[in-house]
């Protein structure tokens, strides 16, 4: 009996989904823009955070050490500093990489090389370079690195130059950018989600209203509520599937095409292999979204229509 | 087996539709109800199928009182009565086979009766040729009689037919009522409501004149005395 009535309930829906082919054509049609909105709020979501990450990792912290520094004070300093919980990375170049690196650097530079070679002695200093976990956070270690050069004040200073002084002015901008344009992006988001489940309900309230009267005839022939809804909120899942199929095959092209533009832009993120890497997740919030919003709205829309 | 008990509906405030109907119905009774537009036929009707609710009074199907049945309760009563209405309403997007299919799967017949059982109202309606048409390929008078199988379909107790023949010519008028005299020859009850004085004087059963929401008279062998 109950395996009868899924069974009449599933045919009833596909054939009122097939026989009612234009309205079921335009809520698919208005769902799939809706989750075209979804889906691309994912994508612009993963850009933006790549992006901000990026930027993110640019910014840090760097100790410049005087020539006659120390390595174990440097090293002990590093471990103070680690010690910190807004601390995520301490970086130790000794003055040797930092000579390395700089002849590297200058490889084609014949004349500063020998510049550098007339020199006995390196001129270089040891560094640390320090990231905080989050940008707001450079503020706090820099002040606990005054501290301490203002604590060993009396001895002979270790501490050559520290460069957030410097990049202080960028840095605080950067920090108010991304929490601006995090909260503005949560707001758009937040519209442009509410507007279209709206219109998307409305759109199968308005193809449910054009069944009131069958709906009650049903009503007065005996059919229980259950197995009215039923064939209406399969119908509404089926919307709901052909539209985010519709809406995934779309995407493909899409970010195929929008790829190479990304990762040119942005640097670091391909947006078409974003896609394919995510692919099981976008699959399921896109096609879970369109199943949801489908069986709750004709759900919904049917009730009032129930009470006879 | 049908019993109005002091029955009043009063809509806003206006005139009451009904005011203080007590009648009763035996079984395989055939009884026309007329009246003119407004007499109080369609609102008594609609009582008996619980569409809406007296304001005092009550109404008895058998035993029980209709309107304090539960949701499950109701839908089996329902499935006892088979309604036919002025305007047809058939499911305009279900063939004439889907219609009826659909009263007997709501009742939770199983396939094989749907398969032997629809064609065989059908035929007994005479549209045995039309079974996969939708409504609004069949006429008036057609679309009437698979509203017809479709009330009979269930093997009800009770036919209640709302002005069946109001928008039918003669003839479509004429095949109606000798189906639901054999209906009613079959054994079912038959309440029909109409205003056609040649259906009544036709029928020669028991006629209930309505005015103003009252029962003026009750005849066991009527003609149309409006």
């Amino acid at each position: 009996m109950w395996w009868t009535n899924v069974k009449r309930i599933i045919k009833y829906g596909s054939v009122g989904f097939i026989r009612n082919s234009f309205v079921s054509l335009s809520t698919i049609l208005v769902m799939t823009v809706t989750l075209f909105v979804i889906g691309s709020l994912i994508f612009i979501g993963a850009v933006l955070n790549n992006t901000l990450n990026q930027v993110r990792n640019k910014v840090d912290i760097n100790v410049y050490f005087v020539t006659t520094a120390n390595e174990g004070n440097i090293l002990s300093l590093k471990k103070s500093i680690e010690a910190l919980a807004e601390v995520s990375s301490v970086e130790y170049v000794s003055r040797e990489q930092a000579l390395s690196e700089f002849r590297k650097r200058h490889a084609n530079d014949q004349l500063t090389l020998q510049a550098l070679d007339e020199l006995n002695e390196n001129p270089l200093g040891a560094s640390l370079s320090i990231r905080a976990k989050e940008t707001s956070q450079y503020e706090g270690i820099a002040t606990f690195l005054e501290n301490d050069v203002a604590v060993s004040a009396g001895k002979e200073p270790i501490i050559e130059k520290i460069n957030f002084f410097q990049n202080k002015v960028a840095i605080d901008r950067l920090t108010r950018i991304i929490d601006s344009s995090k909260k503005f992006g949560i707001a758009i988001i937040i519209f442009l989600l509410v507007s279209s489940i709206m219109i998307t309900f409305n759109t199968i309230r308005l193809a449910i209203y054009t069944s009131r009267d069958e709906i009650s005839v049903m009503k007065l022939v005996g059919a229980g509520n259950s197995y009215v809804r039923g064939p209406f909120v399969f119908e509404g899942v089926l919307y709901g599937v052909v539209a985010g199929v519709i809406t995934l095959i779309l995407f493909y092209p899409l970010t195929l095409w929008l790829g190479p533009v990304t990762e040119g832009f942005f640097n670091d993120i391909n947006i078409f292999q974003y896609y394919l890497d995510n692919f099981g997740q976008i699959f399921l919030i896109i096609m879970g979204t369109g199943i949801l919003l489908g069986a709750t709205s004709s759900y919904l829309a049917v009730r009032r229509y129930l009470k006879v | 087996m049908i019993y109005f008990d002091n029955v009043s509906k009063i809509y806003n405030g206006n005139e009451p539709a009904l005011q203080d109907i007590t009648l009763s119905v035996e079984q395989s009774e055939f009884v026309s109800i007329v009246g003119h537009s407004g007499a109080g036929k369609t609102t008594l009707l609609k009582m008996l199928l619980v569409e809406d609710s007296p304001t005092s009074g009550s109404i008895f199907f058998e035993s029980a009182n209709i309107h304090n049945l539960s949701r499950e309760e109701l839908n089996k009563l329902r499935r006892r009565i088979g309604m036919v209405f002025q305007d047809f309403r058939l499911i305009s997007n279900k063939t004439a086979y889907e219609n009826i299919a659909f009263a007997m799967e709501a009742a939770g017949r199983s396939e094989e009766e749907i398969s032997t059982d629809v064609p065989y109202v059908l035929d007994l309606v005479d549209l045995g040729d039309k079974i996969w048409n939708f409504p609004r390929e069949l006429s008036g008078g057609e679309q009437q009689r698979v509203a017809i199988a479709r009330a009979i379909v269930n093997q009800p107790d009770v036919v209640i037919a709302d002005e069946p023949t109001g928008n039918l010519d003669p003839v479509s008028t004429f095949d109606i009522v000798q189906i639901l005299k054999k209906i009613n020859d079959l054994g079912t009850t038959v309440l029909l409501a109409t205003h056609n004085k040649g259906v009544i004087d036709s029928l020669g059963r028991r006629v209930i004149t309505m005015d103003g929401g009252r029962i003026i008279r009750d005849d066991k062998t009527g003609q149309y005395a409006l």
